[in-house]
């Protein structure tokens, strides 16, 4: 007989690990998670700068993201039994020209709009909030609420967590295939030609997630980037808020550890012509990312970088993230395009994968993300 | 294909041992003991590890520890340190300044 679950989950990253916690909580005995690699968490829940944040983001991820930051986030290092270095100081979303401050007052005020705490702030306050910061700053977008987290142990916490409450983990498990049986989802075929039967299937698979959804006719309007980080040696502590720029040249935040950890590009990253499971580092890269973090946090100048690393982003077309039930495919659960902001908000996505299988009303109203949103446009 | 719990099951319970306190990475201060905890909560890979541990994270990058760690986690799994794939080796070489760094390339150059 086929390994058989409850709900299959494909993709070990933190959405899936955080739906398999959350399913494992709500009493749901038997869950498999599928991870294709030999690592639990080896895409893009590793390879980003650890934001924890609503501000900047498009208003229909808002209620989730607030929902996440407002009752998950807060108790996840006792709930997980590993300290997830959730740190709640706020964002800074810098400016130099008053093109960027136009920008950030346009994001600043949808968001107001949806209850969110965020306004802008002048040089000097700018400055009062962190002293470490460039003088050719002349404002800032300023969410108090939003902050930043360590991803590894976050995607880490939710795997041993579910890990010792039943949940199943395969790694090294790539699927080839869906299949229905009598009109309702029912099987996993991996490449190697094992079975998996489940009631419920939750994709979380990435970029990925479209050669496994397509397989049963569904596809995802996504392009992928490649997104590249590097991390410093330990610093004194400096300063607690998470950073980010109008114009996209980096994001970052100083960790419990000391180290800081940047994210950044160079311009070239769109043409990365490689497959998804490598991830070489442009070499032109890394000085770019130095020169754009040297020009908004001169103190850094010295700091010593002691590692760089690449991953894959799931782009998807409008920007936000498909997390929606496929009615056509009865049993397909979808949770992809993350488009390079999905870490903050994984607890949160988690919990409504997790009540999606379950058929549960969800804690937010999700319809803004549903699968077949795409219509054509003429 | 890893069944991650079959493994757990087959390896057993971790099992402090008297040489716990060693201290394997010494940049990030990651000793014997809680590498080996660590494979009995589930971390069976390198990468795994050093997220969870950062053992092999700091100025070294692992380049005095990394042996150390493929022992000890091939050893606790029962399998050959061969089967033990190592941690990707990234840019810089060596830990470089910022403002050094950033003069390769770009206007500046």
């Amino acid at each position: 007989m086929n390994p058989t679950a409850d709900v299959i989950i494909i993709g070990g990253g933190i959405n899936g690990c955080a739906a398999a916690y959350y399913l494992a909580k709500k009493g749901v005995k038997n869950v498999i998670v599928l991870e294709a690699s030999d690592s639990i968490g080896h895409g893009g829940s590793s390879r980003n700068g650890g934001g924890v944040r609503q501000s900047g983001r498009d208003v229909r991820e808002l209620p989730y993201v607030m929902y996440g930051i407002k009752h998950l986030w807060p108790g996840l290092s006792d709930e997980l039994g590993v300290d997830v270095e959730y740190t709640q100081k706020g964002n800074l979303r810098l400016g130099k020209t008053e093109k960027h401050l136009e920008k950030l007052k346009t994001l600043a005020d949808n968001a107001k709009k949806v209850g969110l705490d965020v306004r802008m702030i002048g040089k000097e306050e700018v400055k009062e909030i962190n002293p470490y910061l460039s003088d050719d700053i002349i404002g800032a977008s300023w969410c108090p609420t939003d902050g930043h987290a360590n991803p590894l142990m976050a995607t880490l916490g939710f795997y041993k967590k579910s890990l010792s409450m039943g949940v199943k983990y395969y790694t090294g498990a790539e699927v080839a295939s869906l299949k229905k049986i009598k009109g309702r989802l029912r099987q996993v075929i991996l490449k190697d030609g094992t079975i998996f039967e489940g009631e419920k299937v939750i994709v979380a698979a990435g970029y990925e997630s479209r050669y496994i959804v397509r397989t049963v006719g569904i596809d995802v309007p996504m392009t992928r980037y490649f997104d590249q980080a590097l991390v410093t040696e330990m610093q004194p502590e400096m300063f607690p808020q998470m950073l980010g720029t109008a114009d996209a040249n980096f994001y970052g935040h100083q960790t419990k550890h000391g180290s800081f950890v940047f994210g950044s590009d160079c311009g070239l990253e769109e043409t990365m012509d490689m497959p998804l499971n490598e991830m070489k580092t442009i070499s032109m890269t890394l000085p770019s990312s130095c020169r754009a973090i040297e020009g908004y946090i001169p103190a850094l100048k010295d700091a010593k970088i002691v590692r760089s690393w690449g991953g894959w982003l799931d782009m998807c077309l409008d920007g936000v993230p498909v997390i929606s039930p496929v009615d056509v495919v009865p049993g397909l659960i979808l949770a992809c395009g993350f488009t390079g902001h999905g870490f903050g908000s994984a607890p949160a996505v988690g919990l409504i994968l997790a009540q999606m299988a379950m058929e549960e009303e969800t804690v937010v109203d999700m319809s803004a993300l549903r699968y077949d949103r795409f219509d054509p446009y003429q | 294909m890893t069944d991650i719990q079959e493994v757990l099951n087959k390896i057993g319970p971790y099992e402090p041992a008297e040489d716990d306190h060693l201290l394997v990475c010494r940049c990030e201060e990651v000793t014997k003991g809680e590498i080996r905890k660590a494979v009995h909560e589930g971390m069976f890979t390198i990468e795994e590890l050093r997220r969870y541990l950062r053992c092999g994270m700091g100025l070294c990058q692992g380049q005095t520890c990394g042996k150390l760690v493929k022992g000890i986690v091939a050893r606790e799994l029962g399998v050959a340190v061969t089967d033990v794939t190592p941690a990707t080796s990234r840019a810089p070489m060596r830990p470089t300044e910022m403002e050094i760094a950033g003069n390769d390339g770009g206007e500046q150059a």
